[in-house]
């Protein structure tokens, strides 16, 4: 286990003043974005390079400690929360962008480089398209490890689609290449595997992402609907008219009251459901199209165009502040990442709805429409007995009827330490064990980031998966039970 | 190679490979027998097991845009399905007879891929069945999902080397009512690389930009879909025309891309992994050593093809670039698979022993 001897050399390879251990700055580091989960670990340390990184690692595997990566902290579902008896390795300072590539649409950044900054690297011809509401501070090597999506990923796809290889430290310190800047490199395809391994696989000390022309015309409207059912109707006439949206989004009159209240975009408060719609691409196609989209929303209550990019921004303002913005509504609130098939949207809703009421909370809903993948928020006073308690229960009972209904316990936000309960809703023993053995392969002491993904500790043995038939089964001669 | 009878159910399936591996018999998948010459020769006394059985399309949410499909399914026949409702499966490789099982496990895209991405991008779960009995899922049948880890994308690709894929779910996208292609056609290859370039460099959306090119002449290939692609068309054309290219603009343009597909498909296929700007590094060397290519341009991917296949031709485009060899003549002396970094070659088999503990699946 870890002693003085492992912080003394964690200072050797880091100098001191990038290792943490007073009680007071480690509490920056006791939770990532969801605040609900806290834990000191032994040390932070702040590695400033991809050697320091895997110094780290390797001194941490000789001492039998683990230990969890983090990025900016911006996570939702705890996957950066730190394990007590192990280290933090913050990887802020790796924030390099080594290379840019344009005319072969490569970017080579280091985990600590953030989201916008890759698209910043690369404007105004090309961008990232993975963005996530959190861009301006998250990092690449958190979208890796989260396989982080955003508003425009119906369109785009997410971080996994954009990632072509990875330099990664494994957890005993071995540092392996996998892919690199061209695709379809022989061989397995384990850059698929590791992104949105949560950090349970090694560390992304280098990260070739690729990027793409921004595409000539972008047109915004936002829709107002008395119902979110009305506003859903309209989702999948846009979808099943073979017309793809940069972005669809839509709120529910809970989220524009919270959300109207702290930006003045304009929203009517008494909107039963917004839906903001996103086109991009070329400027004949794209005028095409939104004509025929405003078509489809010709029983809207009302329709505003974005006439230029402020306007545009000022619709996108009042999404994006959401889910900051439901202080208004309550103290605390309790985010879920769930996803359902689009069709089963007004049905999925309407349950919601009853199980709020029947648990006296309220639930706002603000979600990535194209894909299914709602953002429950369930409001509550943490202050009131009881009341955190049934929050965190309807939480649960939202996510089962997602599961049910075909979907899945989250789709942008990780399973990390806040979803493992529920990772038996949707899968049984045998997948979950298939996930071990991938894990296994990459963490056979199990010290990168303990305790997340998986809703039960597992180790590693020498043979894995389940029962192998005796042979005196074989032969016929006893029988199991 | 024996064949074993075709399970009918994936627990079938599963239970004839749970049997070769307490057998340690080695076991090799075949579903449309369209790329069996592939991978490396199987040892003598290896099983072919079959997914001809599992045809079972279980599921085609056309609201949703996705759809469930066993892994024998042939992708004609899904295609078809999915067309009735204006919809389809973003794959376009050259075999008409291959099933998605197939398709998946070998990662073998056409040129659709330069739009939707290939296996990798557009399955959503996965099922598998592995060499020591486990049935177990991956994934989802929704678009967006990160639960768990992705195991459809470790076994795509994979040749089942690492068990069976017995059932997708996938992503379907609709299809185009209109779509015309652009041709630059180019008597050098930097010409042709630099017309390419100027496309997959311009905002304009394009469905795929390929090149075709043999015996020092070529052509790019520029498709654009939609509502109304024509205006898309003709911006290409002029950015071509600028690079000097003598360019054409094709609507009726099914054919162009079928002779791109058919291309890659040969006596001898190697498969190049390289980025857009080596284009013209490329071709100069398939012109030296008489083979033609297929490329998708924007994404760095080639097919040089030879008529007639040799071992020194592999060498050769291995000294510069990153390759695999899909079809060749079964008794040509090349590894199939270019150089892997060994740190990442240990890797890929503890990989292997963790999922194909009874060693079989080769």
């Amino acid at each position: 286990m870890a002693d003085g001897s492992l912080l003394e050399r964690l200072k050797q390879i880091a100098g001191s003043e990038h290792v943490v251990t007073h009680e007071r700055q480690l509490a920056t580091y006791e939770s990532d974005g969801l605040l609900q989960y806290a834990a000191k670990p032994l040390a932070v340390v702040l590695p400033g390079s991809a050697e320091e990184v895997v110094a780290v690692v390797r001194a941490c595997h000789e001492a039998e400690t683990p230990w969890v990566a983090r990025g900016a902290g911006s996570g939702l579902s705890g996957g950066a929360l730190p394990v007590e008896e192990g280290v933090l390795i913050a990887l802020s300072r790796l924030r390099r962008i080594l290379e840019v590539d344009v005319p072969n649409g490569r970017v080579l950044v280091e985990p600590g480089v953030t989201n916008i900054a890759v698209s910043q690297a690369v404007g105004p011809t090309h961008f990232f398209p993975p963005d996530p509401s959190s861009q301006i501070v998250c990092t690449i090597g958190g979208n890796v490890a989260e396989n982080s999506g955003g508003a425009h990923c119906f369109k785009y796809g997410f971080t996994t689609n954009y990632v072509t290889g990875l330099e990664v430290v494994l957890p005993d310190g071995t540092e392996v290449t996998l892919g690199g800047p061209e695709l379809d490199q022989p061989g397995y395809d384990l850059v698929g595997a590791f992104v949105g391994s949560e950090g349970t696989l090694g560390i992304a000390t280098r990260i070739w992402l690729r990027v793409i022309p921004k595409p000539e015309a972008v047109r915004t409207l936002v829709a107002f609907f008395d119902s979110t059912v009305h506003a859903g109707e309209v989702v999948s006439k846009i979808v099943s008219e073979g017309i793809v949206p940069g972005a669809i989004e839509m709120m529910d009159n809970l989220s524009i009251r919270a959300a109207e209240g702290a930006t003045n975009a304009g929203y009517p408060i008494d909107a039963g459901a917004a839906l903001v719609v996103e086109l991009d691409g070329s400027e004949a196609e794209c005028e095409t199209r939104f004509e025929h989209v405003k078509e489809l929303c010709r029983d809207a209550d009302s329709v505003r165009v974005a006439q230029d990019e402020a306007e545009r921004e000022l619709i996108w303002r009042a999404r994006k502040a959401a889910f900051a913005a439901m202080g208004r509504i309550a103290p605390n609130y309790y985010v879920q990442d769930s996803v359902i098939p689009r069709t089963r949207l007004a049905e999925v809703l309407a349950t919601i709805e009853e199980l709020a009421a029947a648990h006296e909370l309220q639930v706002a809903n603000v979600f990535h429409a194209g894909d299914g993948n709602l953002h429950p928020l369930v409001c509550y006073d943490a202050a009131k007995p009881g009341e955190a308690e049934r929050a965190e229960e309807l939480a649960g009972l939202i996510v089962q009827a997602c599961v049910d209904a075909g979907g899945s316990i989250t789709g942008e936000h990780g399973v990390g330490v806040d979803k493992k309960r529920y990772m038996p809703s949707m899968f049984d023993e045998p997948d979950l064990a298939t996930f071990q053995r991938l894990r296994c392969a990459f963490d056979p002491d199990g010290r990168a980031n303990p305790g997340k993904v998986m809703p039960t500790p597992r180790l590693c043995g020498e043979v894995p998966g389940p029962y192998r038939r005796h042979p005196l089964e074989q032969a016929g001669v006893a029988e199991r039970f | 190679m024996h064949v074993a009878e075709a399970p009918a159910t994936r627990e079938e399936l599963c239970s004839a490979l749970t049997a070769a591996g307490e057998a340690a018999t080695p076991v090799r998948f075949r579903g449309g027998g369209t790329k069996l010459g592939w991978p490396p020769a199987a040892p003598p006394s290896t099983i072919e097991l079959s997914t001809a059985g599992l045809t079972r399309i279980v599921e085609h949410n056309a609201g949703d845009l996705t759809a469930v499909l066993e892994a024998g399914v042939p992708l004609a026949e899904a295609q078809a399905l999915f067309e009735k409702a204006g919809q389809r499966l973003a794959l376009d490789p050259p075999d008409r007879g291959a099933t998605i099982g197939g398709v998946v496990a070998s990662g073998d895209t056409g040129p659709l891929r330069g739009r939707y991405g290939g296996p990798r991008d557009l399955v959503v779960g996965m099922r598998v069945a592995l060499s020591d009995g486990t049935l177990a899922k991956s994934g989802g049948k929704v678009i967006k999902n990160v639960a768990g880890y992705d195991i459809a994308k470790l076994f795509g690709g994979s040749f089942g080397t690492l068990g069976a894929i017995v059932e997708v779910s996938v992503r379907l996208h609709p299809i185009a009512p209109h779509t015309a292609t652009v041709l630059g056609e180019a008597r050098d290859p930097d010409g042709l690389a630099r017309g390419a370039a100027a496309i997959g460099q311009s905002p304009l959306e394009h469905h795929g930009i390929d090149v075709a090119w043999a015996g020092g002449q070529g052509r790019v290939l520029a498709r654009f879909a939609g509502a109304s692609p024509r205006p898309q068309a003709e911006a290409a054309e002029r950015l071509m025309a600028a690079e000097g290219l003598g360019t054409e603009i094709v609507e009726d343009d099914e054919p162009l891309w079928d002779e791109q597909r058919a291309a890659q498909r040969g006596p001898l296929v190697v498969k190049v992994s390289s980025l857009p700007t080596r284009l013209p590094v490329l071709l100069r060397t398939a012109d030296a050593l008489g083979g033609s290519v297929a490329g998708r341009a924007a994404l760095g991917l080639s097919w040089v093809r030879f008529e007639e296949p040799s071992a020194e031709a592999v060498e050769r485009l291995r000294r510069d670039f990153i390759t695999v060899v899909q079809d060749r003549p079964a008794d040509l002396d090349v590894d199939p698979i270019g150089p892997i970094d060994p740190a990442t070659r240990a890797l890929m088999q503890r990989v292997k022993e963790r999922f194909d503990p009874a060693g079989v699946c080769v």
